[in-house]
């Protein structure tokens, strides 16, 4: 049987197809009739020093497989299958993975080393395979020292793979002592250091404990420190990368090594080569992150309460941080900027300086003036780039009054270089530059505007010259455009763009039709700047955004003209209708709002959904979410007589609330269900059947992307607010689900995202309550809800002792008891008396601060009131 | 174990459009369900208070009370069509102007005292100007006037009144005020308050409606100083409990408008769209400017002047509902001057004067003029002719309030329980 795995394994790397088809087909054969016995003979394959070693490592490859999976259902299916898995046999791999470590082949150590962690990553929760670090770390003390560095590598994967609870205390100080000594300066062996650094790098976050004690952390730090220092620049790299990951995980902890650290990370970014140089950038860079947070945290309680206090490092190190930052400036890549993936020293430093800015605000201005002075006129185009940058960098963090004197300057020689200078680079950066100016300093943040009737032609003038430049510089002219249009929305009845409003949009309908609108993703730039000059556009400007209406349709009508097309074009054509599609949105939203807007745009409303329906036919397998949620939009907008275009749209519909893949366009489609919901109201009846069918079985799909979940509470709440008491067919399932649900979500503990994700799991419950109560109020079978009240008030019960609820759902929390007195009216009297906490609750919302809390409050004391009285 | 790459955008916005539209269409759903909720909730509690405060006029209950039928049905009918406003905005023209003027609760000409005054009754002193409707909803405000038409169209401080991006009032929310508009100081007195912020009060008793309006107008920021977003100051007016002091104070207190007669509110009266006896109005030389009507001119008719309404069979009627019959026209005069069923006809009220027997009208000696005005959308109301006749014949005045009062107090104390003072 071995050598059968052996040549079929060979096979499945064939170069002929149908050779590595049939191969593959066998192999999938042989796990589905006896999973242990071809587990084992995997295993024992990776095992055999005998074996060729691509067959090793495929073999590794497909036993890594079978343990793990990235879609969260799948990966639990296989974790429950190697939990049942014979004992036996588990025994045999673990022996075998274990050996392997020791084995001469680099390739197959490191393949054992991976399979080793996923098999921890099951087992160790479940307090299965005690021995393994015990055997790992008697490893460690062996020779020969390929042992060593294959299983200080497995330490690592191990640490990736598990969390820091699973592993008490003692194992971890044994698995960190291990580690710190084999990335020691001591150690002679370079991989064996090498591998014990990368290690380190996952096992910080279980080493909470010991850096809590000042002699373990002085050892941890003293041994990155040096390790940063070492000959073998992947060494170097690995420290820094665990500095960085020190400077989050540990900030607090920092202060006694912050100069030092400054002293090598300041010697890495100015002589190291590129890699290390980043690595060391990032540090500062994740520093200021760390900084900006508590900061913001300060900001927002005067108390200045914060469980990490500021130390305020880049402050203290600004003087030397800012000239370094600077230097990098210069080193810039020719072409960066027409390179996506591009990522260099000048990059990153720049990007750290816009950080350190919004860290220190003000003090920052004057230790970078000088420097934009001195290099922006200058004849080489780096020094011109570098000042350019520099200034746009800092135009986020320091007060206006500090910047406007220096823009007020810079706006004329900004607008003149735009145009005129002779380098792409400079040019892409003056734009960007432009873009923050009216990101940051926008009229309604500032006193005198930077943009006066004066100098508004000039600047849009311009802008729209530029849009003709290469591509990258138009993108960036396109992105600064979007700023300034953005800086007049809800800005009054009128707006100084109102004048140019026409040959605005005409220039960028231009650069769309660019042959190489593709490059530097600058057609999709353009139709983002159509959206936000839309969306903030005035009264004044809305005939014109009427007349953008058959435009937009025509160019997507364009699109769906058929002619064969390659999967490479296909996917443009899709994309340029995505883009379509959402401008559409952002028109039918902006001109839905208004009454007078509205009733001329719904002469186009039947054309617009025959060709979103299109759109949706023309892609086979799924629904394209931007048409979706343009949908949702002409929905809101055509009110009753959206009823016309179910039947054909019904299919979408319902394909996109199957598609469980792409779960935002699944999520989407549900927000789209409400909007229906609310224009058809009782007609929407006929459709009913099928969607709630698909909303409970995506409910107790464990398939389905957790997010989804709470819209499609609130979902049921549209339909039976649409439908009143014909929910009735529904109403068993759904308030079991919901019921379900509800318990799940009253006891909870974990952490901060947990919490929020429960909370919106609550409110999605409580709108669901919500809507039903409401629906079938006033219906002559409200008293089929009767049964389920107890439950209701005894999960308002839960949530409100959890104090951990936020104002969204006490809002809806308390909306809820409204609703259940209002709609069960006396039935409901007593019990809303006996329960434990509605009382305190209605008592803290009625006083509570937020007035949308205070409003549903006043409602639900006015219902109470009526169905205790009656 | 691979390096970690730490690259960060470089030269991006952070959010991408599409992000920023998915997010803004959640905003949008939010905000619509929010609004559905409230309608609902809102819908249902005015069905609810329907049913309670009016058992009696349960249609299943008396044969006999045959008229009753009718008019429950129409009030419940007015209810769910006066809670849609948005729906109303979708009216044109004349249409639109009909549904506004019907949507004023009218109060009756005070022609007698009601018992009870001083425990269930607030009285305030009525500003003189133009009593409006003043709707802010989609971030701009209209008011508009009794007959329909617009008076103006501002940005205000009140919930969606103006195109202020701040959360609180949504695209869908509305507010809806009955208000006088007083010339002199351009100012908006609200003198009840219909819906805030999308919630209805139409099935809310005058007691709460006046403690919201008061508590809610001034949070909004509507009686501050106009400025640029806010073009238009509003106002409360003081109100108080219709006791001995209460009905002093309002008579003869000052207020930084000009008197135009005093308004009574029944406490526990709900917002009633048309003409209702659970709100008058009662003016005199001391309080009002404008006791006996005028003509056109400006200058007071020797004789009273009635407009009616002429019904298809020649019927003339007043604008209550049910209408009261005041006499009928001649086929000849109908012919001769071309006037068609629905016409709002000037009569004068001739020497015969009105008669009376048990309390009604039985005869009116009517002399006809011709049509009326065309801005008027309604004949005059019952009460109205008859205060008016009283004015000019034997008045109602102050003291006979003040002398009901005290006879009432005689019988028992007077609790006092809110003291409003705007």
């Amino acid at each position: 049987m071995a050598m059968e795995v052996t040549q079929v394994l060979l096979n499945a790397q064939s170069i002929d197809g149908a050779v590595r088809k049939n191969a593959e087909d066998s192999l999938k054969q042989f796990q589905e009739q006896n999973l242990p016995v071809f587990l084992v003979s995997l295993s024992g394959e990776l095992a055999n020093e005998e074996k060729p070693v691509e067959t090793r490592k495929l073999a590794g490859l497909v036993l890594k497989n079978a343990l793990d999976a990235k879609e969260q259902h799948r990966k639990f299916e296989l974790v429950q299958r190697w939990l049942s898995l014979d004992g036996n046999a588990k025994s045999q791999i673990k022996a075998c993975l274990l050996k392997t470590l020791t084995s001469p082949v680099s390739d197959a150590r490191s393949t054992a080393s991976q399979v080793i962690a996923k098999v921890a990553g099951i087992e160790l929760p479940h307090k299965q395979w005690p021995e393994l670090i015990g055997s790992l770390l008697s490893n460690v003390h062996q020779l020969p020292a390929q042992a060593k560095q294959a299983t200080l590598e497995t330490l690592g994967y191990l640490c990736e793979e598990v969390s820091p609870d699973v592993i008490d205390q003692d194992q971890v100080n044994k698995i960190l002592t291990a580690v710190v000594q084999g990335m020691s300066s001591s150690e002679g062996n370079t991989d064996v250091r090498l591998a014990a650094t990368r290690a380190l790098y996952n096992a910080l976050g279980f080493a909470q404990a010991n850096f809590s004690n000042d002699m373990e952390r002085d050892y941890i730090m003293r041994v990155v420190c040096e390790a940063t220092l070492s000959p073998e620049v992947r060494i170097r790299q690995a420290a820094f990368e665990c500095l960085v990951s020190i400077s989050s995980t540990y900030y607090e902890k920092l202060a006694p090594y912050i100069q030092d650290i400054f002293n090598i990370t300041a010697k890495a970014v100015r002589e190291d080569e590129e890699p290390v140089a980043l690595q060391a950038i990032e540090f500062w860079s994740s520093i200021c992150d760390e900084e900006i947070d508590i900061l913001e945290e300060y900001g927002g309680n005067f108390t200045g309460d914060s469980d990490i206090p500021c130390f305020y490092f880049i402050k203290q190190a600004l003087p030397a941080l800012v000239p370094m930052l600077l230097e990098t400036l210069l080193k810039q890549e020719e072409d960066q900027d027409q390179d996506e993936g591009a990522w260099n020293i000048a990059m990153a430093g720049g990007t750290c300086l816009g950080l350190v800015a919004r860290t220190v605000g003000d003090d920052i201005v004057p230790l970078v003036v000088p420097f934009i002075e001195e290099n922006i006129s200058k004849q080489d185009w780096r020094q011109r780039e570098a000042a350019t940058y520099a200034f746009g960098s800092i135009l986020e963090g320091p007060s206006p009054e500090k910047l406007i004197p220096l823009v007020n300057v810079a706006l004329t020689f900004m607008l003149s270089a735009l145009t005129k200078d002779p380098n792409s680079h400079v040019k892409d950066t003056t734009a960007w530059t432009l873009g923050r100016i009216f990101e940051f300093l926008r009229g309604s943040v500032v006193d005198s505007p930077i943009i006066s009737q004066a100098n508004c032609q000039q600047i849009i003038t311009v802008l729209l010259q530029s849009m003709k430049d290469t591509p990258n510089v138009a993108e960036k002219a396109c992105g600064a455009l979007y700023f300034l249009a953005q800086g007049y929305e809800e800005m009054g009845p009128s707006s100084p763009l109102t004048p140019f409003f026409q040959e605005i949009v005409q220039s960028l309908l231009t650069v769309t039709h660019r042959e190489d609108a593709g490059e530097s993703r600058l057609r999709t730039a353009a139709y983002e700047t159509l959206n936000e000059v839309v969306r903030c556009s005035t009264d004044e400007t809305a005939p014109l955004v009427l007349q953008l209406v058959p435009v937009i349709m025509m160019e997507l009508h364009n699109t769906l003209e058929g002619q064969k097309l390659s999967s490479d074009e296909r996917e443009k054509q899709s994309e340029l209708q995505g883009l379509l599609c959402g401008c559409l949105q952002v028109i039918i939203q902006k001109l839905g709002a208004s009454e007078p807007t509205k009733y001329v745009f719904m002469q186009y409303a039947d054309q617009i959904m025959g060709l979103f329906l299109r759109v949706f036919a023309c892609r086979s397998a799924t629904v394209h979410e931007e048409a979706m949620l343009a949908i949702g939009a002409l929905a809101y907008a055509t009110g009753a007589d959206f009823a016309k275009y179910m039947p054909e749209f019904y299919r979408y519909l319902e394909m996109g609330l199957q598609n469980f893949e792409e779960y935002q366009v699944c999520a989407v489609t549900v927000g789209v269900v409400g909007d229906i919901s609310r224009a058809l109201e009782e007609k929407i009846v006929p459709y009913c059947d099928g969607i709630m069918t698909q909303l409970l079985k995506n409910l107790s799909s464990n398939q389905l992307h957790r997010s989804v979940k709470p819209p499609i509470f609130s979902c049921f709440g549209d339909i039976a607010l649409a439908v009143g008491e014909y929910f009735e067919k529904y109403l068993m399932w759904a308030m079991s689900a919901l019921q379900s649900a509800a318990e799940l979500s009253t006891h909870i503990a974990g952490d901060d995202e947990l919490v929020e994700y429960t909370n919106s799991l609550r409110n999605g419950i409580l709108e669901a309550y919500s809507g039903i109560f409401q629906g079938f109020k006033n219906s002559p079978k409200t008293q089929l809800l009767i049964p389920y009240a107890p439950h209701i008030l005894q999960f308002l019960d839960g949530i409100y002792m959890e104090k951990d609820m936020d104002d969204v759902v006490m809002k809806t929390a308390i909306g809820v008891l409204g609703d259940l007195a209002d709609t069960l009216g006396s039935h409901a009297g007593s019990m809303i008396q006996q329960s434990v906490s509605s009382k305190d609750f209605l008592n803290e919302c009625l006083s509570s601060e937020d007035l949308m809390i205070k409003e549903s409050a006043e409602w639900a004391k006015l219902a109470i009131s009526r169905a205790i009285s009656v | 174990m691979a390096p970690h790459d730490n690259r960060r955008p470089f030269k991006r916005a952070a959010i991408s459009d599409q992000q920023k539209r998915r997010e803004l269409s959640l905003l949008r759903q939010a905000q619509n369900r929010r609004d559905a909720q409230q309608q609902a909730r809102c819908l249902a509690s005015s069905i609810l208070s329907l049913q309670s405060a009016a058992p009696e006029s349960q249609p299943e209950q008396s044969d006999i009370e045959l008229e009753t039928v009718p008019e429950a049905e129409q009030e419940s009918e007015a209810f769910s069509k006066d809670l849609d406003v948005r729906q109303a905005s979708k009216l044109r023209g004349p249409e639109v102007r009909k549904w506004f003027a019907r949507q004023l609760m009218l109060p009756e000409w005070m022609i007698d005292v009601p018992d009870r005054l001083a425990q269930d009754w607030y009285v305030f002193a009525r500003p003189a100007g133009k009593r409006c409707f003043v709707v802010s909803s989609n971030g701009t405000t209209v008011s508009r006037q009794r007959n329909g038409s617009i008076l103006h169209h501002f940005p205000s401080a009140l919930p969606a009144g103006a195109k202020i991006r701040d959360g609180s009032g949504s695209a869908q929310s509305y507010c809806i005020l009955d208000c006088i508009f007083h010339e002199l100081d351009q100012t908006y007195y609200v003198i009840d308050m219909v819906c805030w912020n999308g919630y209805s009060l139409y099935d809310c008793t005058a007691e709460f409606r006046f403690y919201w309006l008061n508590s809610k107008l001034e949070e909004s920021g509507a009686c501050n100083a106009p400025s640029h977003y806010h073009k238009f100051r509003f106002s409360a007016v003081p109100v108080y409990n219709c006791d001995q002091s209460g009905l002093h104070a309002a008579y003869t207190g000052v207020v930084p408008y000009a008197k135009d007669g005093l308004l009574f509110y029944n406490k526990h009266a709900l917002y009633q769209t048309g003409n209702t006896p659970l709100a008058l109005v009662w003016k005199d030389e001391n309080c009002s400017q404008f006791v006996i009507d005028t003509d056109g001119k400006g200058e007071i008719p020797s004789q009273q002047q009635v407009v009616l309404e002429l019904q298809d069979d020649r019927k003339l009627v007043t604008s209550d509902d049910p209408p009261v019959l005041f006499g009928c026209l001649d086929g000849d005069i109908i012919e001769k001057s071309g006037l068609h069923t629905g016409n709002l006809l000037r009569f004068a009220i001739g020497d015969g004067g009105l008669s009376f027997v048990d309390g009604k009208l039985e005869k009116a000696d009517l002399i006809y003029l011709g049509k009326s005005n065309r801005a008027r959308a309604f004949a005059d109301s019952y009460s109205k002719v008859l205060f008016q006749f009283m004015v000019r014949h034997s008045p109602l005045k102050i003291d006979d309030l003040l002398a009901s009062i005290n006879s009432a107090n005689d019988q028992e104390k007077t609790p006092s329980d809110i003291e409003m003072v705007g």
